[in-house]
């Protein structure tokens, strides 16, 4: 019968298959899990040890605590305040790098002028230079500029050292598309812009999405820029995060702990799922178009 | 009006040079073809009339008018690409419509232009649909209509049927034919396929290597090749190159010594040898001989013809004739004989070659002997 000993053994390999990515997946899940337990379970039951356990009496205490009332140094508002500078940070950030991205792109692949080449290099330059190199340069720039320690001045910083890479992605995307088109817009009379505006930009969906992902979850979760340039009504979550944990009153309160770095890291969770969709749907529409 | 000329046109990219020093002059109404194999510069010279690419040396006038430094947009010119470049994302009513928008055409007179545009390529009843929804044929159609509906002064096309499968590709040309026959538009159109460029032109520019080898009509160009470039790129199947000597009979009458598949040795008087073959007494030159030249019997009636038994070592049927492989001078050639004619391979057939039609080329400098 070795029909029947082939499918044993196919079976058998399916089931190995199947046990290593489990593992694998709970071995990732693990830390999430347990922070996921934690936020909902008061401290008493914390304190009792199992970790991995489900919280028996769940409890919302923590999350209103982490969201309002923990303390981030002195001051004990939680971190809803630093939550909203967060996107008031990011959401410019993101769509000025983005869009100063696409038009770099679109000039570094379809437009190249005498040198381009050389302005591409070093731009990419700019995705290898440690954050950390250009820390005290930066900082003098915003005193100059008189924006050090303001929601501006953040806003600035992410834009620029945002623009390498989106700058990268869309010069990539936009190479695979055929220069006759350009051509085209050119001959129909098309100027620089429009022709971006009408004929490039409609094509640029799957790229839009990635460096929309990619901007904000990097811009977002920033925690050096975020506690060097920032002042104290300019925090963003990330560095009150730190502070909250790091903030020693009395109890260490490992619940409200959790609950806040949960609450910190839902929007860019909340980006990649809803948007991940999108992405890929807008690989497919590109593959489609032949 | 929309004559086209091209003065001493030349175009370097570092030390290499793309163009050398072209001259060619198109009159208004005319269908000239730029053929020449990849890399020969045809498409380049496209793009520099097109303004798309900028020239290092000389003047390109459209009209009366200089437009060497012109913006494309300003040229009145109207390009079908090769991809045909339709905008993805704009449905063919937009596509058509988008080079009148850009001009501030008012919205109706733009509307009855992409309608009369539309009917005429017959592809009304799609003005809805996106490129990505349309055949090749179709996407080929719009391409055309989006240059039509700019009436430009002169039409330029890049390799517009390559992308088609063979049989539309025959039937576009066609049509391209016909269009341009209504129209009486001025066309310059690129292409590396020999047959369209016979079918399509009025006249022909073969190019090669950035050189204009060749400018005619599409006779002057098959019959009276100016070198062997020229001969062997035009015609399928392509012209037979056998070298034979000179030689000078006793009667002051000049001709060949030609060799049969058996070994045997003729001399065959030329019937029309060039003015100049007496530098070539008792020396070697390349005589071309088309395929259809070299046939059955009965099929040559001209005179100057000189007939062989031939080993067929080959045999290749296309329907209305076959093409027949044989030896001559230690040469494989080419001949075509009329399907009516069984002919199989390892037989001997009786052939006749028309010498009357031969063209003469030097073997060093492959230019033609006159």
């Amino acid at each position: 019968m070795p029909d029947t000993s082939l499918n044993l053994n196919r079976l058998f390999s399916r089931g190995l298959l199947y046990l290593v990515l489990l593992t694998f997946a709970a071995y990732f899940l693990m830390p999430l899990l347990v922070m996921l337990f934690a936020s909902f379970k008061d401290l008493s039951e914390i304190r009792a040890g199992n970790l991995v356990m489900p919280p028996l009496d769940p409890t919302l205490e923590p999350w209103r605590k982490a969201w309002s009332e923990a303390c981030t140094g002195i001051e004990c508002n939680g971190i809803k305040g630093y939550f909203w500078n967060s996107f008031v940070i990011t959401i410019p950030a993101v769509i000025l790098s983005s869009a100063i991205g696409a038009i770099n792109g679109y000039v570094l692949s379809k437009w190249r002028f005498k040198g381009s080449e050389l302005f591409f290099f070093c731009l990419l330059v700019g995705c290898f230079i440690p954050f950390q190199a250009v820390l005290l340069p930066m900082a003098q720039t915003l005193g100059w500029m008189g924006i050090s320690n303001s929601v501006v001045g953040l806003i600035l910083v992410h834009t620029i050292y945002g623009i390498p890479f989106t700058t990268l992605f869309y010069r990539n995307y936009y190479v695979g598309l055929p220069t006759e088109l350009i051509s085209a817009a050119k001959l129909d009379g098309a100027g620089f812009f429009t022709t971006f505006w009408r004929i490039v930009l409609p094509l640029s969906g799957p790229i839009i999405v990635v460096t929309l992902i990619w901007q904000f979850t990097n811009i977002w979760n920033d925690f050096l820029f975020g506690v060097i340039y920032s002042g104290p009504d300019s925090k963003p979550v990330t560095v009150a995060l730190n502070n909250l944990v790091n903030t020693s009153t009395g109890v260490k309160e490992y619940n409200v702990d959790m609950a806040a770095a949960i609450i910190a890291a839902l929007p860019t969770i909340i980006v990649y799922v809803v948007s991940g969709k999108y992405f890929l749907r807008g690989l497919m529409a590109g593959a489609v178009k032949g | 009006m929309s004559q086209l000329h091209i003065n001493n046109v030349s175009k370097h990219y570092g030390s290499h040079k793309a163009l050398h020093d072209i001259n060619i002059q198109i009159e208004s109404g005319e269908f000239l073809v730029l053929i020449g194999p990849s890399g020969c510069g045809k498409s380049t010279l496209l793009n520099s009339i097109a303004g798309l690419d900028s020239i290092s040396d000389g003047d390109i006038c459209i009209g009366d008018r200089v437009v060497t430094h012109v913006s494309p947009k300003d040229r009145d010119i109207a390009m079908v690409f090769q991809s045909y470049a339709l905008y993805p994302s704009m449905n063919v009513y937009k596509n058509i419509a988008f080079g009148l928008e850009m001009k501030k055409v008012p919205k109706e007179q733009i509307d009855n232009e992409v309608k009369r545009v539309a009917t005429m390529l017959q592809i009304d009843h799609l003005l809805e649909r996106k490129p990505a929804e349309l055949s090749g044929g179709q996407r080929q159609r719009v391409a055309m209509g989006r240059a039509l509906a700019r009436e430009p002064a002169i039409y330029l096309f890049d390799e517009p049927l390559s992308n088609l499968d063979a049989k539309l590709r025959v039937q576009m040309r066609t049509e391209i034919k016909k269009l341009h026959q209504r129209l009486n538009a001025t066309i310059v159109y690129v292409t590396h396929d020999q047959i369209e460029a016979m079918t399509l032109a009025d006249r022909i520019a073969v190019m090669r290597d950035g050189h204009l080898q060749q400018l005619g009509t599409p006779a002057d160009i098959y019959e009276d090749p100016c070198n062997m470039f020229v001969a062997g790129f035009m015609g399928s199947p392509a012209i037979n190159f056998v070298p034979a000597r000179v030689h000078q009979a006793d009667n002051q009458a000049w001709g060949l010594e030609l060799t049969d598949s058996a070994g045997e040795t003729y001399f065959v008087e030329l019937p029309n040898p060039p003015a100049s073959i007496a530098d070539w007494k008792e020396r070697e030159l390349i005589v071309g001989i088309r395929p259809e030249h070299i046939s059955h019997n009965e099929n040559v009636s001209t005179g100057g013809r000189w007939t062989m038994r031939n080993l067929i070592e080959v045999t290749e049927p296309t329907g209305p004739d076959t093409l027949v492989f044989t030896r001559l001078n230690n040469q494989e050639v080419t001949g075509r004989v009329g399907s009516e004619y069984p002919v199989h391979a390892g037989e001997y057939l009786t052939l006749s070659l028309d010498l009357s039609k031969a063209v003469f080329f030097d073997p060093e400098t492959e230019e033609r002997i006159r």
